[in-house]
């Protein structure tokens, strides 16, 4: 090269200006932009404040301690114990199957499969099973284990239709939140004479545990809101009192028992206010949505904080 | 103005050749063994040739410097000696890559016992999210080391060796390694490849990213280091590899873009009176 410092840099003239008027344009989309993008954020947080604002003010009065811990009653208020309870008990029962294989599904996508037909196929289907409608998804449970294996409506016939219906999502969501995990990281633990098992189990999952929360979050309010999935295979009727020492596991009466029908709070409140005759109606809509949005809100937070723990323990151990 | 004068002044006279007629000694009397050779290695991306029909020998207990242009392909060699190439999909090495006589290339070789032989550092600090101890205690760890006793002399002794123990010891175990800064953290990746008890240390340009007080403290380390260690470092810093190499591969790349090795002597030679037309315009600074 022979470029002498001559050449290099602006030619020499009037020095522009620091307020040139040709930014005016540029600045203005600069502020509409953060205008735009500030708002859109505020809407966002608006329609949540107000859903839950709503059913606070709609469940005033009627959330109560009673609320919570009674029995359905037709002539009274009652309560909403046994379909919390099966709300609760669905969730654990579809997480205990969907995290596991969810995780190790996206295991295998982001660290041993390569680009091949194979992978393509289970993208696709991925793709395929999150996008068809809930219903179907209840219906095909409804044929398989409600008829077919005549289970009847089961606990576990509707933790199984809700798996299939989650664990595209929970799989493809753990694959991205191990993808994100730095090469470095994998280089540095290869390089240390470490196996490949080992690097996932040391690094790669443990840096890719918030991620793994979300994917169990996202895949946890479907659980708990889906209602369509659940009509059909965990049953819709009114639960019968629970008699919580009743430990048989086998039992078609125990609330401990997968083997029984367990209708949620979401397919309770979609019953109440499609069928609904009783007095209170209404406010027992009002009172049972309150706490699944809290019971929501409360899981994601104990979630993010069970995270933030795993992710100290696995790191630092 | 003419042309000339806006070359930089010759390199060569702010380089401190430490590689005198004694050091020349001292490097024979420590070492005379050979622990790495290659014969003919070429290395290639799919169909492209990264490094071309590289065969050096590395002595025991010596420090080589890999130098040469970017592209010239000396980190690409650098991975072959640890076998990282594996995890770049396409790539393919040939020829014969042997530690202590032994071909590593070959299919039955554990690249999980070659890695514990050979460590490496990278260029950036990649020190994990977890304790200083944790760290250092990695390697032992996945090795089956639980003895807390072991662990603790362990974690202790590689610190010690990378110079960062005094830095480190009062929160060994409460600070996270990313809170270092970055001349410690890659003092702290010396210390995790030192405790996996390593013959062979390679390191990919590990000062590019520090100041320069960090970098002139990873040389004095080098300097301890190769006492006990065989070090292989690629660097772009040509006064750093003056300041700590007793031996200097030059490379640089062909017509077709790949690299190969122009020549390969001892520092002091290679930077005052190198044999090659090439050698000489880059050590002077007339090329890349």
């Amino acid at each position: 090269m022979t470029a002498t410092s001559g050449s290099i840099g602006r030619p020499m003239g009037p020095k522009p200006s620091l307020r040139r008027k040709s930014s005016r344009g540029s600045i203005l989309a600069d502020r509409a932009a953060t205008v735009v993008l500030w708002g859109t954020g505020a809407l966002v947080l608006l329609i949540l404040g107000s859903i839950i604002l709503h059913f606070a003010l709609a469940a005033w009065g009627v959330v109560s301690p009673s609320f919570i811990l009674s029995d359905p009653s037709e002539t009274t208020l009652g309560g909403i114990l046994p379909v919390l309870w099966n709300s609760i008990y669905m969730l654990v029962l579809t997480m205990l199957i969907a995290v596991p294989v969810g995780v190790l599904g996206g295991i295998y996508m982001s660290e041993y499969a390569g680009e091949n037909v194979v992978t393509s196929a289970i993208r696709f289907a991925e793709e395929a099973i999150s996008s068809v409608p809930s219903i179907v998804v209840g219906l095909f449970g409804l044929i398989l284990f409600v008829d077919d294996a005549h289970w009847g409506f089961t606990a576990l016939a509707g933790a199984l239709a809700l798996t299939f219906f989650n664990l595209p999502l929970m799989t493809r969501l753990s694959e991205q939140a191990l993808r994100a995990v730095p090469q470095d990281e994998r280089s540095a633990s290869l390089a240390l004479g470490a196996t490949k098992w080992q690097t996932i189990r040391h690094v790669v999952v443990p840096l890719a545990i918030p991620g793994l929360i979300t994917g169990v979050i996202l895949t946890a309010g479907r659980v708990f809101g889906e209602a369509a999935v659940l009509l059909f295979t965990a049953g819709i009727g009114t639960p019968p009192h629970y008699n919580f020492t009743n430990f048989d596991l086998l039992s078609p009466v125990s609330p401990w028992s997968p083997f029984r029908p367990a209708t949620t709070l979401s397919v309770y409140i979609y019953k109440l206010n499609s069928e609904g005759l009783g007095a209170f109606k209404n406010q027992i809509v009002d009172g049972s949505a309150a706490v699944l949005i809290s019971t929501v809100l409360l899981f994601n937070l104990g979630a993010r904080g069970i995270g933030h723990i795993l992710t100290r323990r696995l790191t630092a151990s | 103005m003419p042309t000339t004068a806006t070359y930089p002044e010759p390199v060569l006279r702010s380089i401190e050749v430490t590689t005198s007629q004694a050091g020349a000694d001292e490097f024979a009397a420590r070492t005379q063994d050979i622990k790495i050779s290659t014969d003919r290695v070429s290395i290639l991306y799919g169909e492209k040739v990264a490094v071309r029909d590289v065969s050096l020998t590395i002595q025991e207990r010596s420090i080589m410097a890999l130098i040469g242009p970017s592209g010239s392909g000396k980190s690409t060699f650098l991975r072959c000696f640890n076998r990282m190439n594996d995890l770049i999909p396409g790539a393919s090495v040939k020829g014969e890559v042997c530690l202590d006589g032994e071909n590593v290339m070959e299919t039955d070789v554990s690249v999980v016992e070659l890695r514990r032989r050979v460590g490496m550092v990278f260029q950036r600090p990649n020190p994990f999210p977890m304790s200083i101890f944790e760290n250092v205690a990695y390697g032992p760890r996945r090795r089956g080391q639980n003895d807390r006793r072991k662990l603790d002399e362990l974690v202790e002794t590689s610190l010690r060796r990378a110079a960062l123990w005094h830095e480190v010891k009062d929160d060994l175990r409460r600070k996270s390694g990313l809170a270092l800064s970055g001349g410690q953290q890659q003092r702290l990746c010396i210390a995790r490849v030192l405790a996996t008890d390593p013959e062979v240390i390679l390191m990919d340009e590990p000062a590019s990213a520090l100041d320069p007080v960090s970098t002139l403290r990873i040389e004095e380390l080098l300097r301890e280091l190769r006492e006990a260690y065989t070090i292989v470092i690629v660097t772009h810093n040509m006064q750093q590899a003056a300041r700590v190499s007793d031996v200097t591969a030059f490379f640089t790349m062909a017509e077709d873009r790949a690299g190969y090795l122009v020549e390969v002597g001892p520092t002091g030679r290679i930077f005052t009176r190198p044999n090659e037309r090439l050698t000489e315009d880059y050590i002077s600074g007339r090329f890349g």
